[in-house]
């Protein structure tokens, strides 16, 4: 994102001038060699990036393989050691001095060699020898080279100031470019705002202003902590190393060591010529390698036996992947699109052998802060593939550019040459769609089937005797009442109530009629809609009648005795109601559906709540629900349920509506006014956000990828039409999404992959969007590399998801079995693998050493926990939220954090909007950590628990909780009092601190050792030891036995 | 040369073998476009699905007919194909009246490959099983 100067040599502005085969004819020998140029990888010039992350570990014996690298391991150990060490140095080295420098490189031409000369070699490196040309062939190329640049040469030469220039939108959004910039050249209009969370483009001045500014950051991010990989053997091998990747070299003012070692680059030989060439210089590379060996700090092996405190103080952070820090700059913002490998493996088999699940974890639609907006009339996609121009394509001249999924050559329009942010032209690759990661496009009419729909929301309430008795009505109206105005939509938002016990009930709300006017139908075995075309009333015009009905409903039903429920003929009126135009369907439901189509049959057994033995009842009862939910995503409506109920009401069917039609489920347990007030307050907050969230209409999502990998499975609610399409008839931002991947063909020539997900939607003002996300990841080919990029909550995550599937599919035990197992295999893959040392104990890498940790949470997770009392809704509820939670909610909930919170300090504490927040340690979860002395705070995601020890610190009562004693602390408080002391300060800057990171909002409880809410505290203390699950300790030493085996 | 039952039964497979020849191709040629994205799942599912039991339901009148007519050989190569069928009809998703190729799950990777490679495993089977048929009749008509 920032840096944009860098960039300009590496990415999409240098290189590309260098790749094109027509136009860099000296290029061409080494091509001839065998490779064909015209497949070559997009990111070519990345590969010495590629090399640190190879050389992670040490298996490889330095010694041995200089002198015979087998070529078909060119991959190996030869490409990892030479080519390493340049890039370590030289990009945080060099880049310093960036800034100052960019004017001269502006004016001299020895600056656009280097950055041709990176690729050069490229077209050799297939056959894996080839990196290793790197360190010397570049440099005769290079000179060369200089005779056909001249073309390039003006680009190349204003992409590096220009780029240095060129304001990252995501760091600058305020001072961004004004609106709609109409186009000079062309009669096409394009334009570019920063849209902020309130969608108010920020006006701003030519971004030139920032310029230097902006460098300053950029630069201070490359002289920051390099990847840990490239990190520490980097820097002192550099000076050695004669040979730079020239895309840095340009920036240093002394191209000597370019120069130095000149020998006469023949494509003939290259694959192992370069080792021959320089033996040399292979010494300091081979140092360089063992340093490194133990370096990569996410490699390092870790005993789990006998590190006790494996948790990271702060948040655990995605590893990086290996990408040159311009691209890796680039990449998407890891909450948003993740892979659970950070480096790809080259093939299958490579996947297999490590052991760990590919894909990607996606929270597609979440509430960003800045986001840039494009508007323009063309869109420029790929014409065979139909990717979106994205900052990881490659620009071969001016004119076209290369497609990084499918390697299509294609041309850029004229309209793209002008560049809205800079108001120039000529500079298609400053456009703000090739320096934003993350971009929103307001399309044109060709991505319409049909003018775009109005916002639509339907409310349909279980008004039976139970439901009323649970008091749940007052609570929706209010909610709605407050609501009704910050309801997303313009002026053709639409509005709809149904009611339903064992009849259905519509409202007439007709502007013109004076009270609201209710319709009953009673023949639910043949629904129909009364009054088709006054049931859905404009919000705007019939606001009144709205406000009536709402302030009236929790009053009419009262009285009510009936007891039934026809859910399913409600749902089919809603469907019916809904499907002209599409929408939401917002479902209220306190008990099992006893009427009617889909009615169901209590199948949940009490005493086998806390059986060892298989669960049954997990897949859905009956087809209906599916089958409704599926005619629902074809009319673009989408089912929201929320149920509300102490009995059981069979989620795993009920579920389906929303699943398959890309709605959500909300489940509040023992719902009652009265006797649950957590309940009510969660339901407020979470009904709060539900009606005011930001909302996406008759929505798909598409994810490409790069040739060579394919989609396995999806995970998260939508329905899939084809194999790589979503429908998802609403998006909401609380939504993600799990990918699984596959590798279908191998790929050995690629360096980096990319992926794309495209959301096209409907915005609830009637404007057509496509927001996109790409992500762009390093292909490697060793094990170690592989390990070293492990995600280990992505891997978390996903794995979560596809245990749900198997419980589902096979058994729960099954899905049991199937967790350890991935953890004892992919431990087992680590120490055959990767590790040179065979030491006693149960060892992973510092990357993946929380995941037995993990693993054991997630066996005693709701979902997948046996033994314990679980309610079968509650499992379910459970899975659901396993499939459809964004990975950093999912996070909490899996393994809840704990801090100690009676003794907070200011101490290392983090100062945002001039407010204090502390920052306590996180502790393990074991009850171990807790003493009675003190007051604890579990951060479960949606809930947060405040444990206190019964002789908890006098002062914090007093303090914080503003009562006297222990004994006087209320069974049920729900907050913290607002005193005015610095504890109290505090403690409530720090849960504000926590709440502020999640959309919804997180009851705190607090809890006394007797309270009932003490045994869902101890439940989450996953270290411990329970009646029928391991403790931790006793879980690490079961994956050793298994090991071991 | 005589016109037995068992003659007859071999005919009548001829025909209705073709029968299930152009079925499993339907299939085939239907799993292909769901891969290739040319069609919706659910659009694509609801005619495959109705052909699933008429599928079913001839291959099961063969192992009846050959029965009927003592033709043990020939029942012997079918009764596999007979249980397996069975075994899926009975195993299908647990929500009920589905049969087969559930539109929320036939775009799973693993699905959509089980299905196809099963699709192609039946054409063979009854593409061999077709000249098995010619021949078998051919042969009960001379023999006698």
């Amino acid at each position: 994102m920032s840096t944009t100067g860098y960039n300009s040599q590496n990415g999409a502005g240098g290189q590309p001038y260098a790749n094109g085969p027509s136009q860099n004819p000296l290029l061409v020998p080494p091509s001839g060699a065998g490779y064909n140029i015209g497949t070559q990888p997009l990111y070519s010039n990345q590969m010495p990036a590629k090399a640190p992350l190879s050389t992670g570990p040490g298996p490889y014996n330095p010694g041995s393989y200089q002198m015979t690298p087998p070529v078909s391991s060119y991959q190996g150990p030869g490409q990892a050691s030479l080519t390493r060490p340049p890039m370590g140095p030289v990009q945080p080295a060099p880049f310093r001095p960036a800034g100052p420098m960019a004017p001269q490189s502006q004016n001299s031409t020895p600056p656009p060699m280097p950055s041709a000369a990176p690729y050069a070699p490229q077209p050799t490196w297939p056959y894996g020898a080839p990196p290793v040309s790197v360190s010397s062939p570049p440099v005769p190329t290079m000179g060369n080279h200089v005779t056909p640049v001249p073309g390039p040469v003006p680009n190349r030469h204003s992409p590096s100031p220009y780029g240095a220039g060129h304001t990252p939108p995501l760091h600058h959004g305020a001072s961004l470019p004004p609106g709609p910039v109409s186009l000079p050249a062309s009669s096409a209009t394009s334009s570019y705002t920063y849209q902020g969370a309130g969608q108010v483009p920020t006006p701003g001045e030519a971004s030139q202003i920032n310029s230097f500014d902006h460098l300053e950051m950029g630069t201070k991010g490359m002289v920051g902590p390099p990847p840990p990989q490239t990190g520490l053997a980097g820097r002192p091998t550099g000076q050695s190393y004669p040979s730079l990747p020239p895309g840095y070299a340009n920036m240093v003012p002394s191209a000597s060591p370019l120069q130095s070692p000149k020998p006469p680059y023949s494509p003939a030989h290259q694959p192992y010529q370069q080792p021959q060439a320089n033996p040399a210089q292979l010494s300091p590379s081979l140092a360089a390698l063992s340093l490194q060996s133990q370096s990569p700090e996410t490699l390092r092996a870790v005993n789990l036996l006998q590190e006790r405190n494996i948790l990271p103080p702060g948040p655990v952070t995605p590893p990086t992947p290996c990408l040159p820090q311009d691209l890796q700059k680039l990449n998407c913002n890891p909450e948003v699109f993740r892979s659970t490998l950070a480096n790809i493996p080259q093939t299958q088999s490579l996947l297999n052998k490590a052991k760990l699940p590919l894909g990607l974890l996606l929270h597609p639609f979440k509430d960003l802060s800045q986001l840039p907006v494009v508007t323009s009339s063309t869109i420029v996609r790929c014409r065979s593939c139909r990717t979106y121009i994205n900052p990881f394509v490659s620009f071969l001249d001016q004119r076209r550019w290369k497609c990084n999924l499918c390697y299509r050559v294609n041309d850029v329009p004229e309209e793209f040459m002008y560049n809205p942010v800079s108001r120039s032209y000529g500079e298609p690759h400053k456009r703000p769609e090739v320096q934003n990661p993350t971009i929103e496009f307001i399309a044109p009419s060709e991505y319409m089937l049909r003018p775009p729909q109005p916002a639509v929301y339907l409310f349909v309430l279980d008004v039976s005797h139970n439901a009323v008795e649970t008091g749940y009505l007052d609570v929706v109206c209010q909610s709605l009442l407050d609501n009704l105005s910050s309801l997303p939509g313009d002026t053709r938002t639409k509005i709809g109530f149904i009611t339903f016990d064992s009849t259905i009930h519509f409202y007439n709300l007709q502007e013109g009629l004076s009270q609201p006017q209710m319709l009953i139908v009673s023949d639910i075995d043949d629904i129909f809609i009364p009054t088709p075309d006054s049931l859905l009333v404009n919000l705007n015009d019939c606001k009144e009648l709205v406000q009536d009905l709402l302030k009236g409903l929790p009053q009419m039903f009262n009285k009510t005795m009936e007891t039934q429920s026809a859910l399913g003929p409600a749902l089919q009126a809603a469907f019916k109601l809904l499907s002209p135009t599409g929408g939401r369907a917002s479902i209220f439901q306190t008990q099992l559906p006893t009427l009617g189509v889909g009615a169901l049959k209590s199948r949940e057994d009490p005493n086998q709540r806390a059986s060892l033995k298989d669960i049954q009842h997990l897949s859905p009862a009956t087809d209906f629900y599916k089958k409704l939910a599926l005619d629902c995503s074809g009319q673009q409506v989408a089912v929201d349920l929320f149920l509300l109920s102490g009995q059981y009401c069979d989620l795993a069917s009920l579920g389906c509506i929303s699943r398959y039609s890309a709605g959500s489920v909300y489940y509040y347990p023992s719902y009652h006014h009265q006797h649950n007030l957590a309940e009510v307050e969660r339901f407020q907050k979470d009904l709060k956000r539900y009606l005011t969230r930001k909302i996406g209409f008759e929505a798909v999502m598409r994810i490409r990828c790069t040739k060579g990998l394919s989609i396995h499975t999806f995970h998260g609610n939508f329905f899939v039409r084809s194999t790589d399409l979503l429908s998802l008839p609403n998006v909401n931002p609380d939504a993600g999404f799990a990918v699984q991947m596959s590798i279908e063909e191998n790929l050995m020539d690629l360096q980096a992959v990319s992926f794309q997900a495209a959301l096209l939607y409907t915005s609830s003002k009637g404007e057509r969007r496509i927001r996109v996300h790409t992500m762009c990841l390093p292909v490697v080919n060793s094990m170690a590399d592989i390990f070293a990029g492990a995600d280990v909550q992505a891997i978390t995550g996903l794995l979560a998801s596809m245990a749900v599937d198997r419980s589902v599919s096979a058994s729960l035990s099954d899905a049991r079995d199937a967790l350890t197992n991935a953890a004892v295999d992919s431990l087992t893959a680590y120490r055959s693998s990767v590790l040179t040392i065979q030491q006693p104990g149960l060892l992973a890498p510092s990357c993946l050493r929380l995941f037995p940790l993990y693993i054991l949470a997630l066996l005693k997770q709701k979902a997948f926990r046996t033994g314990t009392s679980t309610r079968l809704d509650d499992r379910v509820f459970a899975m659901f939220q396993l499939k459809y939670q964004p990975l950093s909610y999912l996070v909490l909930m899996i393994h809840p954090a704990l801090y100690r919170v009676d003794d907070l300090t200011d101490e290392g504490a983090l100062n945002i909007n001039e407010r204090t927040v502390p920052q306590p340690k996180v502790l393990q979860l074991s009850v171990e950590k807790l003493n009675r002395e003190g007051a604890f705070l579990m951060d479960a995601g949606s809930v947060m628990l405040l444990w206190m020890g019964r002789n908890c610190n006098p002062s914090f009562l007093s303090q914080v909780l503003g009562v006297p004693s222990y004994a006087a602390v209320p069974q049920n408080m729900n907050q913290l009092p607002e005193l005015d002391t610095a504890e109290s300060v505090r403690t409530r800057a720090f849960v504000g601190w926590l709440r502020e990171q999640r959309p919804f909002f997180p009851v705190l409880h607090i809890v006394r050792e007797e309270s009932p809410l003490k045994a869902a505290f101890m439940q989450n203390m996953v270290e411990d030891r329970t009646e029928s699950a391991l403790s931790y300790y006793e879980y690490l030493l079961h994956l050793q036995q298994q090991t071991s085996k | 040369m005589a016109f037995t039952f068992a003659a007859f039964c071999y005919m009548l497979t001829l025909v209705l073998c073709a029968a299930l020849i152009f079925i499993v191709i339907w299939h085939i040629i239907a799993f292909d476009d769901l891969r290739q994205d040319f069609k919706n799942p659910i659009d694509q599912s609801n005619p495959t699905r109705a052909l699933v039991v008429p599928e079913y339901c001839i291959h099961g009148l063969f192992c009846l007919m050959f029965m009927c007519a003592a033709e043990w050989v020939t029942l012997g190569l079918n009764i596999p194909l007979l249980f397996y069928h069975l075994w899926r009809y009975f195993h299908r998703p647990a929500d009920g009246s589905e049969v087969m190729y559930d539109p929320v799950s036939i775009m799973n990777a693993d699905i959509l490959n089980y299905c196809q490679k099963e699709s192609w495993c039946k054409l063979g089977f009854y593409l061999l099983s077709f000249f098995y048929y010619l021949y078998s009749m051919v042969y009960t008509l001379v023999s006698f």
